[in-house]
């Protein structure tokens, strides 16, 4: 930073013609406000390339650091739960997926977890399997983008286009597995809409392996890269203790060494079946949350295998006719499955009344889906706890006292998605 | 998830050490509910957190519910957990709708558990929900001119005016 002092101009620039080095001068006024004093307070955002959506922090600095930031959210509030009260459980689906835009099937499934248990329903071992196929898929594809952009905040652009290259990769296989690229409403109550088509196993196995060359070479390029160390290592450190107490997890919170993963701690949906580990970091910097989720990267590549390998025949959504739609040649047929068909499309299936908190380890952290059920075919309140969402009251202690340009590396490595903040 | 046992002893306990702080239980799908008394709810959660064999610690989630048309109508959830026993339990407040158009208040938690911030303010600005002592209660999500409390169930569904634009010159001032 320049400094700039307060002495007449053309006196100094005659000075410094005639070759005089200058001596550090006093300010004009003696204890008066020095330019580097003087607080400014800034607008980042709300549409800035940095802050990955649409965030607004407002700034206090004191040149080049900063003294407070406060976060202002609810730019991109589509009041997605006050919607889904009006949606018949089935069409709630593709309504929570749009929440956290890049978790789809992680939205999907929280919602769908915890209508599964308000009606009691075990979903098929396959369906489970699929389903874990499908979110690691998803981890990779969301832990991409962040890799991706992350990088391209700290001015490297080169890695942008091959992480985008790679998770378009995982969009084809979803395209072939559901029909859409995103949001791609494959799960389903009780199960998944449709089973993998003949060759899609193959083509994620060949995927796995692709992925995890890939990601050595990401590594090659960045882990030894001085300017990414220096902007990332000693960056934003808050203690673990800090992090708890502020309701951080995932990968922020593994970063700092404990290993908290629901996947782990409290399995769901079959991942005690599969042979992983959780990447941790040591101290806690922007350095150990980057290898932290590039490691991630890997183990959902082993899960994947695993899920594929050991995916057990059967059905891939439950048999009970009164939540899952009856298979297509049955309509035929049965005029009970027209019946019940033509009832699951109009009205929807009912869930007796309850209220169910169904968490998942998501990209981010804990997502969590609270339903309420009412005993009619819509629920009377669908809220999710999204872990960008509370994982951005961090964000304050992590950039103040440090230099702009360390809240974008900040930001970067806390990856917060605004659509799931402002849902 | 503490069993049913196991919820009725925690309930139990509660009750001898904050009296009057437990209303109810409920186990259901395997998620224990503890119903708590809304003026004892700071001492009940700081018993849950600090207590060695409690020691719920962590508050994964904060939520707001509308009963409407049951009475009392507001309800305000917990979700605590604890890591190490990897137990999740499920705290619920109900809230009385005060009879003068007021906003019901409850106590907040966020010095007990910091990350209740924003989630208080959520539910503040969704259901009007007033938390005392929460050191910036503001709107979060909605504008903060905004007036009414949108996930309230008796606020309509699609309540904005709409401008077209054949009823623009109708609406005055709305540009600005």
């Amino acid at each position: 930073m320049v400094r700039v002092t307060h002495e007449p101009r053309d006196e100094s620039v005659r000075e410094l013609a005639a070759g005089v080095i200058l001596e550090p001068q006093p300010p004009a006024t003696p204890g008066g406000a020095d330019i580097e004093e003087e607080l400014m307070t800034i607008n980042f955002g709300p549409h800035h390339p940095a802050t990955h959506g649409v965030l607004r922090l407002l700034l206090t600095l004191r040149g080049e650091e900063v003294l407070e930031a406060h976060p202002y959210v609810g730019y991109v509030h589509t009041g997605i739960e006050k919607s889904c009260e009006d949606k018949s459980y089935w069409k709630v689906i593709p309504l929570v997926e749009r929440m956290d835009y890049l978790a789809y099937y992680f939205n999907a499934m929280t919602f769908c977890m915890a209508v599964e248990r308000l009606l009691d329903e075990e979903v098929p071992a396959r369906a489970q399997y699929l389903r874990v196929i499908h979110c690691e898929l998803n981890r990779i594809h969301s832990h991409l983008v962040w890799l991706g952009t992350a990088a391209l905040d700290l001015g490297a652009i080169s890695i942008f286009w091959y992480c985008f290259r790679e998770r378009d990769k995982v969009l084809d296989l979803f395209e072939y597995s559901s029909g859409q690229r995103m949001h791609t409403r494959y799960v389903q109550v009780g199960g998944v809409a449709e089973d993998i088509p003949a060759d899609w196993a193959d083509k994620a196995l060949a995927f796995t392996y692709e992925m995890e060359e890939r990601v050595g070479q990401y590594e090659a390029i960045l882990d030894r890269n001085e300017i990414f160390l220096q902007r990332t290592r000693d960056v934003g450190i808050v203690s673990e203790q800090r992090l708890l107490e502020l309701g951080v997890t995932g990968p922020l919170l593994r970063a700092t060494g404990n290993p908290w993963d629901l996947r782990k701690a409290d399995p769901y949906s079959s991942y005690d079946h599969f042979d992983f580990r959780i990447p941790v970091g040591t101290v806690g910097d922007c350095y150990d949350r980057y290898r932290v989720r590039v490691a991630e990267i890997r183990e959902s590549c082993a899960i994947v295998r695993q899920g594929i390998e050991g995916l057990p025949e059967g059905p891939w959504i439950t048999a009970n006719r009164k939540v899952a739609l009856p298979p297509r040649h049955e309509l035929a047929t049965s005029m009970e499955a027209l019946i019940h068909h033509f009832k699951l499309v109009t009205e929807g299936f009912r869930v007796p009344p309850g209220e169910a908190y169904a968490p998942i380890e998501g990209p981010r952290g804990e997502l969590g889906c609270f339903v309420v059920a009412d005993g009619s075919a819509k629920p009377s309140r669908v809220h999710m706890r999204d872990p960008s969402f509370v994982n951005l009251q961090a964000l304050r202690e992590m950039v103040v006292g440090g230099y702009v340009a360390d809240l974008v590396t900040n930001l970067a490595m806390l990856d917060p998605i605004l659509g799931g903040i402002d849902r | 998830m503490p069993d049913a046992t196991g919820l009725e002893l925690i309930a139990h306990d509660l009750r001898e050490q904050v009296p009057g702080s437990v209303t109810g239980t409920q186990h259901h799908r395997g998620i224990a509910t503890l119903i708590v008394d809304p003026d004892r709810v700071l001492d009940a959660l700081a018993w849950l957190r600090h207590t060695p064999n409690q020691a719920y610690a962590f508050l994964a989630s904060l939520h707001g519910n509308d009963y409407l048309p049951a009475t009392p109508r507001f309800g305000v959830h917990y979700e605590l957990l604890n890591m190490d026993r990897v137990e999740r339990l499920h705290v619920k407040v109900l809230l009385d709708e005060p009879a003068d158009g007021d906003l019901p208040e409850l106590d907040s938690c966020v010095e007990l558990f910091p990350t209740a911030g924003f989630q208080e303010r959520e539910t503040y600005d969704m259901f009007g929900i007033r938390f005392r002592g929460h050191p910036d209660l503001r709107r979060i999500l909605m504008p903060e001119e905004y007036e009414g409390w949108p996930q309230r169930r008796d606020f309509p569904m699609g309540g904005e005016p709409v401008i077209f634009t054949h009823n623009e010159p109708q609406t005055p001032g709305w540009f600005e």
